[in-house]
């Protein structure tokens, strides 16, 4: 239970684009508030309160370095959302071939009964 | 060649396509004949559809109802909206769990590819949040509306990782 109200959290974070954003510049390498700030246009306390919400979902984590505070991808976070989606994608995978036999199923089926009315026809 | 793709677009819609061997038409009657809906909405392994009523005429009802042995059970509820045989169908659906989700609106459209055909189906979600929330919830069922590649949800994250 745990790991899901953290992956709700996770998924809730990722609902803004600015955080998306966010997480695709920590893809390239760590940074800190100021570096983040910049392509963004936005205040210094705006994107730290993106980066709360981040590091709340444990996308993101921080470490100490002299006065900087860099921020980095969190890979656990991820890997954990990951592995969610990738269990989703599955389920769904599943549902499509079951289609697939129903539909070879269906025209097959097709095939047989248009068998049986041209023999029909031809008796 | 059957690969199923999924990618969220915008901040309310999620685009799934799929291509089936088979010619719209059939695609078309598996997704709107109740006795072959039944067969294979049904997500992960142990879940079955005992009640599947689909009424497929605009304003007509859509109820399926899954059963688990050891996990209960849930249900969902809709309505067409519109219909073009073989090739669209929009419907709007909620699930039940037990309280309502908020609606999703799900336009499908099957498009012949090759002897076969490409569907692709759009749903659109009311807001972000409830997007995101659906992600994360109700998805182990299967079939339920939200999957995404988490790729397309943070751009090139995934790639730049993976090099």
């Amino acid at each position: 239970m745990l790991v899901i109200s953290n992956l709700n959290t996770s998924f809730a974070a990722l609902a803004d684009p600015t955080r998306r954003a966010i997480l695709a510049r920590l893809a390239l390498g760590e940074a800190t508030v100021n570096e983040l700030a910049q392509p963004f246009e936005m205040t210094q306390p705006a994107i730290s309160q993106h980066l709360r919400v981040l590091e709340e979902a444990g996308l993101i984590t921080q470490r100490v370095d002299g006065a900087r505070r860099p921020r980095r991808l969190a890979t656990a976070g991820i890997d954990a959302m990951d592995q969610w989606l990738a269990m989703l994608r599955k389920a769904l995978e599943r549902n499509y071939n079951r289609l697939d036999q129903v539909l070879a199923a269906m025209e097959s089926n097709g095939r047989s009964r248009t068998k049986k009315i041209q023999e029909r026809k031809t008796r | 060649m059957n690969k199923l793709t999924l990618k969220t677009e915008g901040d309310t819609h999620i685009v799934i396509t799929r291509h089936f061997d088979a010619p719209p038409e059939a695609v078309y009657r598996a997704h709107t004949d109740a006795r072959l809906v039944q067969q294979w909405v049904l997500g992960p392994e142990g879940w079955t559809m005992p009640v599947c009523i689909n009424d497929p005429r605009p304003g007509g009802r859509i109820r399926y109802e899954w059963k688990h042995p050891s996990k209960g059970g849930f249900y969902l509820t809709g309505e067409f909206v519109e219909l073009k045989p073989y090739s669209k169908i929009v419907h709007v659906e909620r699930m039940h769990l037990p309280d309502p989700t908020p609606d999703n609106h799900v336009e499908t459209r099957f498009e012949p590819e090759g002897t076969g055909t490409l569907m692709t189906m759009r749903m659109t979600l009311p807001d972000a949040q409830t997007r995101a929330a659906m992600l994360a919830t109700g998805m182990e069922r299967g079939m339920e509306a939200s999957y995404v590649r988490l790729e397309s949800m943070i751009g090139d994250f995934t790639a730049s990782r993976a090099s």
